[in-house]
C-alpha cells in the first residue's frame, strides 16, 4: 500500500488517544515483527500485527478502525510476551477496539447469534465474547 | 488444609466434569475446599484498556468474599477465571488509587478490599502444597497406556506476571501426569491458543486452530489432551465436530481436563468423571487402557 505522511498524521488526537487507552508508549516499537511471527491469527489479519503497531504510530486512524485485524486478536497475549521492547501489543488492539465500541460500533450483536449456537456454547466463551466484542 | 475456592460459571454447567474431578482429587489428596458465599463472575476476559477500572469491581468483589471466609488465599481451577481474578488483584493492589474508588463505588460491601487476598490455580496448588512426590504415593490407579499432550492454552501462563510456571515451556502438567504414572510427550503446541471467544461468531478460524493442536499433538504421539480451562475444551473438543468438516483428515482425540487424570489415578468413578459432558468420548481409550 501507498502512505502519504504529514506531520498532521503523526501528532493528531488519535494517536495520543491510542496511546492513553493502551497505556503503551508506541514509538517503542522498532518493527523486528516478532509479535506477527508468533500471533496464532496472523494468518487472518489485513493487516499484521506489527504493521497496526506502524500505522498507530504514524496516526493511519481509518486504516486501523475499518481493518479486520483488530477483531481477529483473541487476547492470548503471545506478542506481549515475546515484544523485545515491552510493547503490549494486545493492548493497543483492544485500545483501537474501544475506540469502536465506545462509539457504539458493536462488533457482535446478541440478536445476531442463531439460537442453536446460544444453546450450545458455554457461558466462558459469550460472556468473553460478548466483553471484548460489545460496548 | 483448608482452601477458599471460587468455581465460575462454567464449572456449575458445561464443565461439571471438571469440577467433579478437582474437588474429588483434592479431597483425596487431603485438602479440603469451601466454596465461598455469593460469588459473582470474574469478568471472563481481563480488560486490556489502561482508563478501564469499572471491569475490575466484579474480580475485586470476589476477594472481598473470600475475606469474609476468612481466607487470605483463593483458589480457583478454571484458567479463565484464575487468569482474570489474578490479574485484577494484581492491578487493585498496585494501584492504591484505583483500589479506592473500586471501594466506594462497593460502598454497600461490609469491609473495604485492602488488596490482601493471594489467587491460586488448583493445579499450583496440588504442586507447592502437595507436592508431585506425594500425589504418586496416593496413585492406586496408574494411567498406563496414556499418552498425553499437555494443553496449557494461554491464561496459565500469560502475561508472566500471573504465571506459575515458564511462559514459553511449562512443565507442571507433564510433571503430574508422570506422577500419575501417564507419559506426557513432547508437544510444541502446549502454549498456543485455541481462537478462545472467537469461538462464537467465527468458528471456522476456531476449527483451523484445533486441526493444528491436534494434528501436532497426533505427530508427536499423543492419544489424549489434557487442558486446564473450560473454554479450551470446548474448543479442542467440541469443535472437533466442525473442524471435521473443514479438515476431513483430522485424528480425533479424546480431551480432558487435568483434574479427571488425578481423579482416575486416584481412584475416582465415573460419577465424579462425567465422561457424558464430552463431544469426542474418552471412554474407548480410558477402557482400552484398563483404566475404567
Amino acid at each position: 500500500m501507498t502512505a502519504h505522511i504529514t506531520r498532521h498524521h503523526l501528532r493528531n488526537a488519535f494517536v495520543t488517544k491510542v496511546q492513553r487507552l493502551a497505556g503503551q508508549n508506541l514509538m517503542a516499537c522498532y518493527q523486528c515483527g516478532k509479535c506477527s511471527a508468533g500471533c496464532p491469527m496472523a494468518s487472518y489479519m489485513d493487516i499484521l500485527p506489527n504493521q497496526i503497531i506502524r500505522l498507530a504510530q504514524l496516526g493511519f486512524e481509518e486504516e486501523l478502525l475499518n481493518s479486520k485485524a483488530i477483531w481477529m486478536c483473541a487476547s492470548c497475549l503471545a506478542c506481549n510476551t515475546r515484544c523485545p521492547k515491552g510493547v503490549r501489543i494486545a493492548e493497543v488492539i483492544e485500545a483501537l477496539r474501544q475506540i469502536e465500541l465506545r462509539a457504539r460500533h458493536e462488533h457482535l450483536k446478541v440478536e445476531d447469534i442463531p439460537p442453536e449456537v446460544l444453546s450450545k456454547i458455554p457461558p466462558i466463551a459469550l460472556i468473553g465474547s460478548l466483553r471484548k466484542f460489545t460496548s | 488444609m483448608k482452601l477458599s475456592y471460587y468455581p465460575g460459571c462454567t464449572m456449575k454447567n458445561h464443565a461439571r466434569n471438571f469440577e467433579e474431578s478437582t474437588l474429588f482429587s483434592l479431597k483425596e489428596l487431603g485438602i479440603e475446599v469451601e466454596e465461598i458465599k455469593r460469588w459473582n463472575c470474574c469478568g471472563t476476559v481481563y480488560s486490556l484498556s489502561a482508563d478501564e477500572v469499572m471491569h475490575q469491581v466484579a474480580p475485586v468483589r470476589n476477594m472481598i468474599r473470600a475475606k469474609e471466609a476468612g481466607a487470605d488465599q483463593l483458589m480457583t481451577a478454571c484458567s479463565m477465571c484464575y487468569n482474570t481474578l489474578k490479574r485484577a488483584n494484581q492491578r487493585a493492589r498496585a494501584n492504591p488509587e484505583q483500589l479506592s474508588r473500586m471501594n466506594a463505588f462497593m460502598y454497600d460491601e461490609p469491609i473495604d478490599y485492602q488488596g490482601d487476598v493471594e489467587v491460586v490455580h488448583a493445579l499450583e496448588v496440588v504442586r507447592d502444597k502437595i507436592g508431585f512426590d506425594a500425589v504418586k504415593k496416593k496413585v492406586v490407579k496408574p494411567l498406563k497406556g496414556l499418552k498425553v499432550a499437555c494443553y496449557y492454552g494461554c491464561l496459565l501462563v500469560r502475561p508472566r506476571e500471573i504465571a506459575f510456571d515458564d511462559t514459553e515451556n511449562p512443565t507442571s502438567l507433564e510433571n503430574l501426569v508422570t506422577a500419575l504414572g501417564g507419559t506426557p510427550v513432547n508437544f510444541s503446541h502446549k502454549t498456543e491458543c485455541c481462537g478462545a471467544y472467537q469461538t462464537v461468531d467465527k468458528p471456522e478460524i476456531v476449527a483451523d486452530k484445533t486441526y493444528q493442536i491436534l494434528t501436532a499433538a497426533q505427530d508427536q504421539g499423543a492419544n489424549i489432551v489434557a487442558v486446564s480451562c473450560p473454554l479450551c475444551a470446548f474448543n479442542l473438543d467440541h469443535r472437533q465436530e466442525t473442524t471435521l468438516e473443514i479438515h476431513p483428515d483430522l485424528h480425533t482425540m479424546p480431551i480432558v481436563y487435568f483434574s479427571q487424570l488425578m481423579a482416575i489415578a486416584l481412584g475416582g468413578d465415573e460419577s465424579v468423571l462425567r465422561l457424558d459432558l464430552h463431544h469426542t468420548p474418552p471412554g474407548p481409550l480410558l477402557t482400552e487402557s484398563g483404566l475404567l
